[in-house]
């Protein structure tokens, strides 16, 4: 007797079953995306078919180090996160926000055609759910609201996926984040994979992931199942490479009362300031704009990029930088994503994922400095 | 913007390849749009034909390497309103500076059969050493897109858009996986100024340093890492003493793993 899935259902759904979802998601018109192999990374791109995902990968991941890697078994999501975060695609590294053209001593703004995509991520871990909230709080929850973050926002499908294993960077455990999705998915998967069977654990979290499963051939899960899916991530959980050592409101005031300690000046000797950690991390949010004109003066458009922190120009004022030494940017970005963000945003701007860890060229390890700090408060 | 009177471009050669006065020679489908709103006075790579100055913008490519350029330096700022220096040449003194590091008369004992022809000076140095310079745009060769930029600037007496952050900016922005972290290779894009879109690692090659440093490079981190990643100490000296070799920051890296 077929009956039609609702929220909180948990369903049982095969990997046939799977590509029919992502061919479902295609036909109503969405924009697939979701991890990908390039270039010996998984990265997210478009999907077209369950053939596009990293099918036997994973990756290996320290401080300053990524590798692919293959697997024992033919897992779709057997790997951690990689460079790309979905920041990319809800808040694009390069935006037009608009053009204009001389018009006499006046000028009239070009309209855009701006058709943006209905968005799917498929393959979302749950610390990138709490990065998209972030952002949500950010773009949406303040007193001005960001137009184009909203309509890429809007009708944003989410699959999430429930880590099946930890990487070397992970610390969402520490950060309450994570490995298990809790909230913003529309579907959540736990992957189960061994030598005889391959399916998915479908959660469903809203009405419309009820409604994109309807139809599909899947039974209800087992409490059997359950329990697998139980234990695949509490084992996650229990592996994280990497761990803060105290709660994320500790942090805050950890982090508030050490604005001088030693640790800012050793870490600045280390530090790059090349802004990789900000550009990989998926809660980073901040632009620049830039001024295009013609040679002739006739046409100019703004241009809003990614920027960093940690560039001069970034705290550019009448006069000079304000933060000119590599000490103060660091410290700036580190205070801000552990302490102060609090205090403007109301959580913690962490979410565990490791990126700023994996991708700094020089191993620059957030909860070794958190660490330095730490103990060196214990010892007092 | 278009006046009787259009502001007078001139383009100046000193030790140099060429490249990146062709830079401008590429812009192919701005040239015209470009002639409109300057009077191309002297730019021997197009015209022979010379207007005389003052001249509102000169482009001065290559470094000072022999007396008469360093009076002729002198004479070019003397009829210039604006100098912008392009090119790795005329802001760091270009390949050619890896003479600073030797002893010029013997590199001429050895190339040339008669030496005592050759008329040098012992350095290789930028045109900012000699005389006071408004803009350098860095990069072996330069990139077109920014020449144009800070043509328009000046013609519009507004500040370029020309960030000194580093490559690895670009490559973020393109989505470029990172080759340093994700296939350990060695890479100097995150000492080296933006500018070039982020090629080589876009085509899995590490950065060259092209461009030269950037703002507040971290030298001595970067050859660390480096070092911890396999390379020679020798390796990484050759690494920096390419075509921005005399670049202070690069220059002192450098110099810390001379024998």
């Amino acid at each position: 007797m077929h009956s039609s899935p609702s929220i909180n259902d948990q369903l049982i759904m095969q990997c046939e079953q799977f590509e029919q979802l992502l061919q479902r998601l295609q036909q109503r018109e969405y924009h697939v995306l979701g991890p990908t192999v390039r270039n010996q990374a998984i990265v997210y791109d478009t999907l077209t078919s369950i053939a596009d995902l990293p099918k036997g990968y994973t990756d290996e991941q320290d401080g300053g180090s990524y590798r692919l890697k293959q697997r024992h078994d033919d897992a779709f999501f057997g790997y951690a996160v990689g460079p790309h975060s979905w920041k990319q695609f809800l808040h694009p590294p390069i935006t037009r926000i608009w053009r204009a053209k001389r018009d006499g001593s006046s000028f009239h703004i070009a309209k855009e055609d701006k058709g943006i995509p209905k968005y799917a991520f498929i393959g979302v871990r749950s610390c990138e759910l709490h990065a998209i909230a972030i952002q949500d709080r950010v773009f949406l929850q303040g007193a001005c609201t960001d137009p184009g973050y909203q309509e890429r926002r809007q009708d944003l499908f989410i699959v999430a996926i429930n880590c099946g294993q930890a990487g070397g960077t992970c610390f969402c455990a520490s950060m309450q984040t994570g490995p298990r999705a809790t909230f913003g998915y529309d579907l959540a998967l736990t992957e189960i994979v061994d030598t005889r069977q391959h399916f998915f654990v479908v959660h469903i979290g809203t009405e419309l992931g009820a409604e994109m499963m309807d139809g599909l051939v899947c039974q209800q899960a087992s409490p059997d199942d359950l329990q697998r899916d139980e234990q695949i991530v509490a084992c996650t959980a229990q592996t994280m490479g990497r761990q803060m050592a105290t709660s994320p409101v500790e942090l805050k005031g950890l982090l508030a009362r050490n604005l001088e300690h030693p640790r800012w000046e050793e870490v600045a000797g280390r530090c790059l300031s090349c802004t990789n950690c900000t550009m990989v991390c998926p809660t980073c949010f901040c632009t620049t704009v830039e001024d295009v004109i013609d040679l002739a003066g006739e046409e100019t458009e703004r241009v809003r990029k990614w920027d960093s922190c940690f560039n001069l120009d970034f705290s550019y004022l009448y006069g000079g930088s304000v933060r000119a030494s590599a000490k103060s940017r660091y410290r700036q970005w580190m205070t801000h994503k552990l302490s102060t963000w609090y205090d403007q945003f109301g959580s913690s701007g962490c979410v565990g994922c490791g990126r700023c860890i994996t991708w700094c060229p020089v191993a620059i390890d957030i909860t070794e400095e958190v660490r330095a700090i730490y103990d060196s408060e214990q010892k007092e | 913007m278009v006046s009787d009177a259009k502001p007078k471009l001139a383009v100046w050669k000193f030790t140099s390849c060429d490249g990146c006065q062709l830079s401008l020679l590429d812009c192919e489908e701005e040239l015209l749009p470009l002639a409109k709103e300057v009077e191309i006075a002297n730019f021997r790579e197009a015209s022979r034909a010379v207007i005389k100055g003052p001249y509102a913008l000169s482009l001065v490519e290559g470094s000072v390497t022999t007396a008469e350029e360093v009076e002729r330096i002198q004479h070019i700022r003397s009829v210039s309103k604006r100098v912008v220096t392009i090119g790795a040449c005329a802001t760091a003194g270009g390949i050619q500076a890896l003479r600073n590091f030797k002893d010029v008369q013997e590199f001429s004992a050895l190339v040339y059969a008669s030496p005592q022809y050759i008329e040098t000076l012992s350095t290789s140095t930028p045109i900012a050493q000699h005389i006071t310079v408004d803009f350098e745009l860095q990069g072996c060769p330069i990139n077109k897109r920014q020449l144009l930029e800070v043509i328009t600037a000046y013609l519009h007496d507004i500040k370029p858009t020309i960030p000194a952050y580093s490559v690895c900016v670009e490559c973020k922005q393109r989505g470029t996986i990172c080759v340093m972290v994700a296939h350990g290779t060695p890479c100097l894009g995150p000492v080296t100024h933006a500018g070039c879109g982020a090629l080589c690692p876009a085509y899995n090659r590490g950065c060259y340093g092209c461009y030269g440093p950037k703002e507040t490079p971290n030298l001595v981190s970067l050859s660390r890492q480096c070092r911890h990643m396999g390379m020679s100490t020798d390796q990484i000296r050759r690494e920096l003493q390419t075509f921005n070799a005399y670049a202070e920051p690069f220059r002192r890296e450098s110099l810390s793993y001379e024998k």
